[in-house]
């Protein structure tokens, strides 16, 4: 007897369910038969294998050597290599940024304060493409032709094709200069560690700071002398219209890389500012009436309390950065999405190859998410 | 009593915060070993007295001399100062991203500059004097109030400070812990630790203070032995205070 | 023991003015400027900064700048170009929209402008306000579109500010209640429904507009059967109410935790059933709840909609851009782009403005 009534009441239930898969199926099912007809209508192949037919697309900046006669699927990768390292460097150097504009909103000075508030309102307030447009455009324009271009430092060439730097090329020597860096963070390491143990042994430590500085810099920098300064640079010439030789930074990743530092920057600002301002006042109170010094009231409890609150929110923005990075392809910078419009293009493959970004992109947000997560847990204040 | 040494000296304390006079000419001397119980209604000022104490406020007027130095906004006299006299708050305020061992051992360490393990034998040892010690691996979320705030004591006690403020520190515990926390207090007070206490607990007043001093409108309306203060208060505006608080 | 004591009367000192020193320009200056050594090098760095940079901004923006006449009046170095705008601001506003047509944009705007003003100022009830967004809808798509009476305009034709603020505006209006679904089914304990919503939620999140833009613009035409195509301007709408309703879904998600299961419990027990006590009860405090947040989500999708111009819609953005193309006007960027920033700007700060006091309100008011 209970079975049935069992079942009567759960009928509904999976009457609902059954009748929503099936609507989702159905649906499903037509896209793709109306998919097929089109694609055999317009003649566009379907499947991957276009992925190793030669692109011939140009492409003048990417992390690894590429020729316009590599692949399609090697100019994907070359595009997918930028979004990540483009993506990178935008999120350490962003993080820095905000942290100083976070800091500056709460800081007692009236100025810096303001400041950082003007900073914060306008960033938010305007559209990322609008930003980059406007750094894009102002470096293009603002910049001198390759024939007069400005010359900071000897050798540096600033021009409107972009930043010309030599480009080093290490010789033989060079391998006891890395060797000798890599001792001198050892030996910084180890010297952090026996300055731990000295403080909890007798209540003074030694001052690592300035002793690790010396060590990093001047181990290797001894090494360079004594293995004869094996260094050399391919130094950019100008020959006719353009420089060749050295190495450079284009306008169009100068422009992406500052436009999405100094956007996000503005947001991970206001997560350190409502960290901090998250922090209970007595906190503040109970660390002075203690007598520690300010920097001490900082490090030791101000900043690892703010750090927890901080973590969710900053999470979103780096996944928000990430996905922001797309917008090269307004500018011209070969990210994924810029190389993979070209080949759609081209081809008009786009299934595939939408299918392929949203692959790439879910990745990069699903390893940053977990990444975070187990930041998070490994930070949370322990309650009852 | 033989005259001691006076540790808080306050002459003509005026502080405004921004055009509100909120502490008008303040005068008080506390001697070494001398329990103050200072009670009076809320607004008066008698939290922010006592944080001027330690310079948590800064006063606009007047000087206050504690352990022989002023206060002003010198900070090598403020540091001297801060690790002399210990402060309990009302919210005691534990760091709670560190452990209670952990709380206990900052000061010292980092201040005081003491080695770590006499630091935690140290800590260990005020642990055990407020009967908490085996919470000391403990964080501060996972304690009751009544907990927290005698956790909150032992990491005053452990800067081994000639003076102790309390502010107000039993008035955010449940009922039942207050007792926990007051008989901690009254065994320092027996030890003849100086303290100056605001509070609402006038058992703790009767047991324990050697003068009750009553504040309003931010000035000293009077100041009395307890026996005196409780039996035979001058002023109207002390009895009235007397009658609400005594009700239940 | 005197029993008689005369009990004194206290009467408080009276209250003296603060000192100089703690009141007034100087302490202020001190306090907040100067209070320390690192601050008052702050300061004159922050100072030095501002005077490097805010004069010659000032002359090129309002002291050299050329405010009327042609494009030969307007030199590339010196001030700012402001003619460009006076020149261009009708494209820029409504794109090509046919110039002896232009009261209707107008109108709309005027309308648009009105319902915002009801809206903001709180002067009518709620349920009204539900009526007139969706009415205001109706009237500006007809008024701008044309048919029923009035000569049609292409949609090939719509831009400027006009297409950025209408594809927002119906971008946020239809992927509401389609939000609203998905949060209600992903918090369906029936697995069939939640497992497609948390699918579709977390997928649209996890990538950028651009690829759904993409997708609707270039992949949709694909889908759809061959006599079935829609324009583009139509498909960018689709993408875009797609791409919100996936936000608008985690913000209103939100919100459902945060109503109490005691509200749930107290209807249930009243006998509503379970659609009367979501509709009803939980519904209206979750959104109550989460107001502050949804027009943050408004500025959000007001801002990504500078995105269409990569699929070839020119809207504000894209007509600026657009503009300063024209053979005639070469090299005005800058003035575009700023003219821009300033309207996406005024719009958007007054967006947030209103959010923040909306969180300043608390949940209750309304009704």
């Amino acid at each position: 007897m209970s079975l049935t009534s069992d079942l009567k009441n759960q009928l509904p239930v999976i009457l609902i369910q059954t009748l929503v898969i099936g609507v989702v199926i159905y649906v499903a099912l037509q896209l793709f038969y109306n998919t097929q007809a089109n694609l055999e209508a317009r003649n566009i192949a379907s499947g991957f294998d276009f992925m190793s037919v030669e692109g011939g697309l140009p492409i003048n900046d990417t992390l690894l050597p590429y020729e316009p006669a590599d692949t399609y699927g090697y100019a994907f990768l070359m595009g997918a290599l930028n979004t990540i390292f483009v993506s990178i460097i935008a999120i350490v150097l962003s993080t820095i940024l905000g942290v100083i504009v976070g800091c500056a909103r709460v800081s007692t000075n009236w100025l810096v304060a303001k400041l950082g508030a003007v900073y914060v309102e306008i960033l938010r307030n305007i559209p990322l493409l609008l930003t980059l447009f406007f750094c894009y455009s102002v470096v293009l324009v603002s910049l001198p032709h390759p024939r007069e271009s400005l010359v900071p430092f000897e050798d540096i060439f600033i021009n409107n094709r972009g930043i010309f730097l030599p480009r080093p090329e290490f010789q033989d020597g060079m391998t006891w200069v890395f060797v000798a860096l890599a001792v001198a963070i050892a030996g910084s390491i180890f010297l952090f560690r026996k300055s731990k143990q000295l403080r909890d042994a007798t209540g003074k430590g030694l001052h690592t700071g300035w002793i690790s500085l010396a060590l990093c810099v001047g181990l290797p920098g001894l090494a360079f002398l004594m293995t004869g300064q094996p260094i050399t640079f391919d130094m950019p010439v100008l020959k006719g219209f353009n420089f060749k030789g050295g190495m450079v930074l284009r306008p169009e990743f100068s422009a992406l890389l500052i436009g999405l530092i100094m956007y996000t920057a503005a947001f991970i600002g206001e997560n350190v500012r409502s960290g901090i301002q998250s922090v209970d006042k007595g906190q503040l109170d109970a660390a002075k009436a203690l007598g520690l010094k300010p920097s001490l009231v900082m490090r030791k409890v101000i900043l690892p309390q703010t750090l927890r609150v901080c973590i969710p929110a900053t999470t979103n923005d780096y996944a928000s950065l990430v996905k922001n990075s797309s917008l090269a392809v307004a500018i011209g910078y070969p990210d994924m999405v810029s190389v993979g419009g070209t080949i759609i293009g081209q081809n008009d493959q786009a299934i595939e190859i939408i299918g392929l970004w949203m692959a790439v992109y879910l990745t990069i947000n699903l390893i940053i998410s977990l990444s975070m997560n187990w930041f998070n847990s490994k930070v949370q204040v322990v309650e009852r | 009593m033989e005259s001691q040494k006076v540790v808080i000296d306050v002459k003509g304390l005026n502080k405004w915060y921004g055009d509100f006079h909120v502490l008008k000419n303040i005068d008080l001397q506390v001697r070494k070993g001398e329990r103050i119980v200072i009670c009076g209604p809320s607004g008066s000022g008698k939290s922010t007295l006592i944080r001027c104490m330690n310079r948590l406020e800064h006063h606009q007027e007047g000087t206050i001399i504690v352990d022989g130095t002023e206060l002003t906004g010198n900070l090598k006299g403020l540091e001297k100062i801060r690790k002399e006299v210990g402060m309990v708050f009302q919210n005691f305020n534990l760091f709670p991203h560190m452990t209670v061992l952990e709380n206990l051992t900052l000061a010292p360490i980092w201040v005081r500059k003491m080695p770590k393990k006499e630091a935690e034998k140290i800590a260990m040892h005020y642990l055990g004097r407020v009967r908490i010690a085996e919470q000391a691996k403990k964080y501060p979320g996972q304690l009751s109030g009544g907990q927290q705030q005698r956790v909150a004591i032992a990491r005053a006690l452990c800067m081994n400070p000639n003076i102790l403020l309390f502010d107000e520190p039993t008035s955010a515990l449940d009922p039942e812990m207050i007792k926990e926390v007051l008989d901690v207090m009254i065994e320092l007070a027996e030890e003849n630790m100086t303290m100056v206490c605001v509070t609402h607990e006038m058992g703790f007043a009767r047991t324990v203070a050697d003068r009750v001093i009553f504040m309003d409108y931010g000035e000293i309306v009077e100041q009395n032995s307890p026996e005196e203060f409780f039996s035979n208060p001058q002023y109207d505006r002390t009895k009235l205070f007397l009658s609400q608080i005594l009700q239940h | 023991m005197n029993q008689e004591q005369k009990t004194l009367v206290f009467t408080p000192t009276p209250a003296a003015p603060a000192p100089i020193a703690a009141t007034g320009v100087i302490h202020w200056l001190r306090k907040n400027l100067f209070s320390s050594w690192t601050n008052s090098i702050l300061t004159v760095l922050c100072i030095a900064l501002l005077a490097k940079g805010i004069p010659p901004l000032i002359s090129w923006a309002f002291i050299d700048a050329v405010w009327t006449g042609g494009p030969e009046m307007c030199t590339n170095d010196g001030g700012a170009c402001w003619a460009f705008i006076g020149a261009k601001y009708r494209i820029l506003l409504v794109g090509t929209y046919p110039p002896d047509l232009i009261w209707r944009p107008i109108a709309s705007g005027l309308l648009f402008v009105g319902v915002i003003a009801a809206t903001v100022s709180g002067c009518c009830k709620n349920r009204y306000l539900i009526g007139l967004w969706p009415l205001l809808f109706v009237i500006a798509l007809w008024l701008i579109g044309g048919g029923a009476g009035l000569a049609e305009v292409d949609q090939s034709m719509w831009g400027g500010l006009m297409l950025s603020l209408g594809l927002a505006a119906v971008g946020i209006l239809l992927s509401i209640p389609f939000g609203i679904l998905l949060a209600l089914g992903r918090q369906s304990k029936m697995v069939g429904i939640s497992t497609p919503c948390i699918g579709f939620i977390e997928l649209i999140r996890g990538v950028p507009l651009i690829t759904i833009l993409f997708m609707a613009s270039v992949m949709m035409p694909l889908f759809l059967p061959e006599d079935m195509q829609i324009n583009n301007l139509l498909r960018v709408q689709i993408g875009i109410i797609l791409f919100s309703s996936a936000y608008i879904a985690e913000v209103v998600r939100g919100g459902l935790q945060a109503v109490s299961s005691g509200q749930t419990d107290a209807a249930k027990a009243l006998g509503l059933s379970k659609w009367m006590v979501t509709l009803f009860i939980v519904l209206p405090q979750a959104l109550r709840h989460v107001l502050p947040a949804l027009i943050g989500r408004c500025i959000a999708l007001f801002k990504d909609t500078s995105l269409v111009i990569i699929v070839g819609l020119l809207d504000f953005l894209g007509m600026a851009k657009a503009a300063s193309q024209d053979q005639v006007w070469l090299g005005h960027d800058a003035e575009g782009y700023a003219f821009c920033a300033v309207m996406y700007w005024c719009i958007c700060f007054g967006m947030s403005r209103y959010g923040r006091s909306l969180e300043k309100r608390g949940p209750k008011k309304n009704n």
